[in-house]
């Protein structure tokens, strides 16, 4: 049995028929072609598929499509409305990412935290990016690039 | 040293900004239309039995399933070193999780269902879970056929036996040199197996044409040898090279689980079981840890005998390796770390066995290190258990043995320049080597380890690479080559040393993943050699594109050859001063003649790169008379831990690592291998191992149960040192560095754990609790 279901995806409506088994992960990746987010376990334990719901992080593989219904689901192409962010010119600059696989949702947790708490330390950057999962980097240049983000800015990243 | 303007700088990378974005697209980003079919793996349950038959009638019948095939419709051998590989299980499996079957449906989750109905009907074999139950004289044979099996010329399988390979290396005369040694000491160190995890999983996507075009789609780090290896397993179906196409988007890591041809054998081969329809196999996380390659399990048992003053004189060692149920490639790592397993130490006696050994678990195969890590944990552990008993500071026993240029290597090489002494002194004085630090908490030991590395590429001796340089018109630059983007930071590399002898800056230059209709030849994307070899054929593209500038200058404006010089992407004359000319000025339109005639064209530059003087044959008894290795990347490393006494938990204030890289052309990526090597190689140390069950399942194929670092679990300051000693025949020096920063964390996290506790852990992964257990023996 289908349901439609509304909301907002980096800032633009949306209205979808979905069954109520759906996963946020594959509606935004197979139904509405968002690919930022990725699938690296499909069990919660990588941080890949990292999207915010109401400016808050969660793993998109984990939630179920119709719990977004009337909320704003933003993922790293929300977060580009005027270019680069802070923070992404931050993490170029560094060189911070390798294969990169893992940076569309890194950078929303990391996103999410400038949000919150503009001048991080290292230890708050660390604790805010242990959720996503890098096999290349050795995490510390892209702990440098949010640091810098920080500092330079006072807010990297925006959540909307 | 000439200066350069792009080589040496920290440039940002090429592929920053697609990665940052979300544009960068990896294998499942790409779309392939409504029509795309999704096929589901039918996989032993059993490490080792025969199969009786299938019924695949039920699954044939789900609503949706479009085929169902078996072993049966491909009976072809294939593999990388050695065909001892099937596309599907014929009348065996071999290990747990094995294809079998595959289901092709609509959609991916009626082929689930449907794959779930695929009846197989085995009789369990006797299942060999360990090398020295393989080793035993009655033991069952995983390969029966294994005499019949093609293999490359320096491989030496034992038939009748459960043997693949052995590589021995006998140089010297060991037995006399160890009747000769002032002190001997023997010890056996253990490694399991180990996962890549890169955080992509693998994939493929095939599409075999109604012209009979095979087009396939690949995570892979080695388009090309994918291509050569669907061409000969397919090659009864009637495919030639020219048919088949393997294109390679980004990959989400790599770390050598995605070189050769694993799973994606199944993209190729169920694309030309639904002919004209796109059909996607894309691996779970749990199959990416039992079904890909993994890296093999190692019992090293090493005697080395030294003069009273701590010269090394002879070193005699055993290497077994727990190679799995399939060692086409596997047994190349077993090989190339039989060659090298002395150490960057100069030994004028040394025997070696390096032996393949099949096991009824997952196939092993390349990763980061391609066996030298493995040997290094040992090598590294036992010589500082010998530093320790001969009272000789650890440091000073390797500074005294370290192999120097000129030295004979175990097959009689010479050793390659290199900067091994200086990485020694300045990683000790980096780590503050003899200042010993009581750590705040009484609770807590400090200690420091040090260990030595090196490597060679691992590769044919024909391996070669390929580019083809593009002029635009605006005097920017596509370069194109095979060589794989894997996150190490190549393409910006490449650009680099275009940029370099063609005065473009790297940000006017694009370098994009492979796609084997357009991209030339690149042998494969491992063995820290690309930035070697593929950089030396883009140098030489980047040549060849400026001797045209120079050839068409002289011919269409009469100025000397010989006098031109290109400087900010013009042509100057160091004759006559005035003379300057822009190269998009001409670049593609010509130069004008008087007569309104142009001359010139499209400027397009050619560039290879083969190591000529490398030959793999040589005694198979001796290993001498050959030069499998092309070059020594060396180094040196060390760590500074801090144990809990009560928990055995480690923490790491300060990691070192010292590497020559021969030139570094960005250094900024050299200190991202640096870094993410460095904490690679701690996890297999202090987090993760693969765990089988008796009957040989893997018990912990996920990110809960196998741990990989995450952001807090890294150390708390990682200090890169780079050194600089020319590799002759690199691109500007350039040797590769990819896969040495990670090979030396296990051993110097031992040696300080027994610096800290005063005990030796002899097996990996050195986890608190095993800490506790072993301060606990009596």
């Amino acid at each position: 049995m289908k349901q439609e279901i509304r909301f907002r995806l980096n800032g633009e409506e949306v209205a979808l028929e979905l069954r109520p088994n759906e996963i946020l992960l594959e509606v935004l990746r197979d139904r509405l072609g968002v690919r930022s987010p990725k699938c690296g376990c499909d069990r919660g334990d990588c941080g890949t598929c990292t999207v915010m719901i109401d400016g808050r992080t969660v793993r998109s593989c984990l939630v179920l499509a119709v719990e977004v219904n009337g909320r704003s689901v933003t993922t790293l192409e929300g977060l580009m409305h005027d270019g680069l962010t802070p923070l992404q010119k931050a993490l170029i600059e560094r060189n911070a990412y390798q294969c990169g696989f893992c940076a569309p949702g890194m950078i929303l947790s990391a996103s999410e935290l400038l949000a919150k708490n503009p001048h991080p330390d290292e230890d708050e950057i660390r604790k805010a990016l242990a959720g996503n999962l890098c096999r290349c980097t050795g995490y510390s240049p892209v702990i440098e690039a949010v640091a810098l983000a920080g500092k330079e800015t006072g807010s990297g990243g925006r959540a909307s | 040293m000439k200066t350069n303007t792009y080589i040496g700088m920290p440039a940002v990378r090429i592929d920053g900004k697609a990665k940052v974005t979300g544009a960068a697209e990896f294998i499942d980003d790409l779309d392939f239309g409504p029509d795309l079919l999704y096929a589901a793996i039918v996989e032993s349950p059993h490490a080792h039995a025969a199969i009786n038959g299938i019924d695949t009638r039920g699954a044939a019948q789900v609503p949706g399933v479009v085929r169902v095939v078996t072993g049966k419709d491909f009976p072809f051998r294939f593999g990388l070193y050695m065909h001892d590989r099937y596309i599907f299980a014929q009348d065996r499996v071999r290990f747990v999780g094995e294809q079998v079957a595959a289901v092709i449906a609509r959609d991916p989750a009626a082929a689930r269902r449907a794959a779930l109905l695929v009846k197989v009907d085995y009789t369990e074999l006797p299942s060999i879970l360990a090398v020295d139950s393989a080793l035993a004289k009655d033991a069952y044979l995983i390969h029966p056929e294994l005499r019949n099996y093609k293999h490359v010329p320096w491989f030496f399988p034992a038939g009748g036996t459960n043997i693949a390979h052995i590589r021995k290396v006998r140089k010297g005369d060991v037995a006399k040199a160890f009747r000769d040694a002032d002190a001997v000491f023997e010890d056996t160190y253990t490694v399991p197996r180990y996962a890549h995890c890169a955080i992509e999983v693998h994939g493929a996507v095939g599409l075999y044409d109604n012209s009979d075009r095979l087009t396939v789609w690949t995570a892979s780090q080695s388009p090309y040898t994918q291509r050569h290896l669907f061409a000969e397993a397919l090659a009864p179906l009637g495919l030639s090279h020219k048919d088949i196409r393997v294109i390679t988007p980004f990959i989400g890591g790599g770390f050598g689980g995605k070189a050769g041809v694993s799973m994606e054998i199944m993209g190729a081969a169920l694309a030309t079981a639904v002919k004209g329809r796109p059909v996607k196999v894309l691996w779970s996380r749990e199959q990416e840890f039992y079904n890909t390659y993994q890296r093999q399990g190692l019992t090293a048992r090493l005697r080395v005998g030294l003069k009273k003053d701590g010269t090394i004189v002879a070193m005699d060692n055993t290497l077994n390796w727990d190679a799995g149920a399939y060692v086409e490639y596997g047994a190349n790592v077993v090989n190339a770390a039989g060659l090298s397993a002395s150490g960057p130490y100069n030994i004028p006696h040394v025997s070696i066995d390096s032996v393949c050994i099949y096991t009824n678990l997952p196939p092993g195969g390349p990763y980061r290190g391609f066996g030298y890590s493995e040997f290094l944990f040992g090598l590294e552990s036992h010589l500082n258990e010998i530093a320790k008993k001969m009272h000789i500071d650890p440091v000073e026993l390797r500074r005294k043995n370290a192999i120097r240029e000129g030295d004979i290597l175990n097959y009689g090489g010479k050793m390659n320049a290199n900067g091994l002494l200086e990485a020694i002194d300045k990683t000790a004085e980096a780590i503050g080597w003899g200042d010993r630090k009581q750590p705040a908490d009484p609770r807590k030991a400090s200690g420091k380890g040090f260990a030595l590395f090196w490597k060679a590429p691992a590769m044919p001796p024909n391996a070669s690479s390929s580019a083809v340089l593009k002029f635009n018109e605006d005097a920017s630059i596509n370069i194109l080559v095979s060589g794989m983007e894997i996150g190490q930071g190549l393409l910006t590399v490449l650009a680099q040393i275009a940029a370099e002898v063609l005065t473009v800056p790297p940000e006017k230059i694009r370098v994009e993943t492979p796609d084997t209709d357009r991209n030339p030849y690149e042998w494969q994307t491992v063995g820290s050699h690309v930035t070697w070899g593929c950089g030396r054929a883009v140098e030489n593209a980047a040549i060849d594109a400026r001797e045209q500038i120079f050839d068409l200058v002289e011919r269409a404006l009469g100025l000397p050859r010989t006098s031109l010089y290109l400087e900010r992407e013009t042509v100057r004359s160091r004759t006559d001063a005035s003379f300057s000319l822009a190269l998009r000025d001409f670049i593609i339109a010509g130069i004008a003649q008087r007569d309104g005639s142009y001359r010139g064209g499209p400027v397009i530059g050619r560039g290879m790169f083969m190591p000529e003087f490398t030959s793999a044959l040589s005694d198979p008894e001796t290993s001498q008379g050959g030069h499998p290795n092309v070059h020594y990347t060396v180094g040196a490393s060390a760590v500074e831990i801090e144990v809990d006494r009560e928990t055995g938990k480690i923490t790491i204030p300060k990691a070192v690592l010292a590497v020559d890289v021969g030139r570094a052309i960005n250094p900024d990526l050299v200190n991202g291998q640096i870094t993410g090597g460095l904490v690679q190689g701690i996890a297999t140390v202090l987090y993760e191992d693969m765990r089988f069950d008796g009957k040989g399942k893997l018990l912990n194929p996920n990110f809960t149960d196998y741990k990989i670092p995450t952001a807090l679990d890294i150390p708390g300051e990682i200090v890169p040192i780079i050194i600089e000693v020319p590799q002759k025949d690199g691109p500007f020096g350039a040797r590769g560095v990819g896969e040495h920063t990670m090979i030396p964390a296990a051993p110097m996290i031992a040696n300080a754990v027994e610096d800290a506790l005063g005990i030796r852990i002899r097996s990996m992964p050195i986890t608190a609790e095993k800490i506790i257990l072993t301060m606990e023996k009596p």
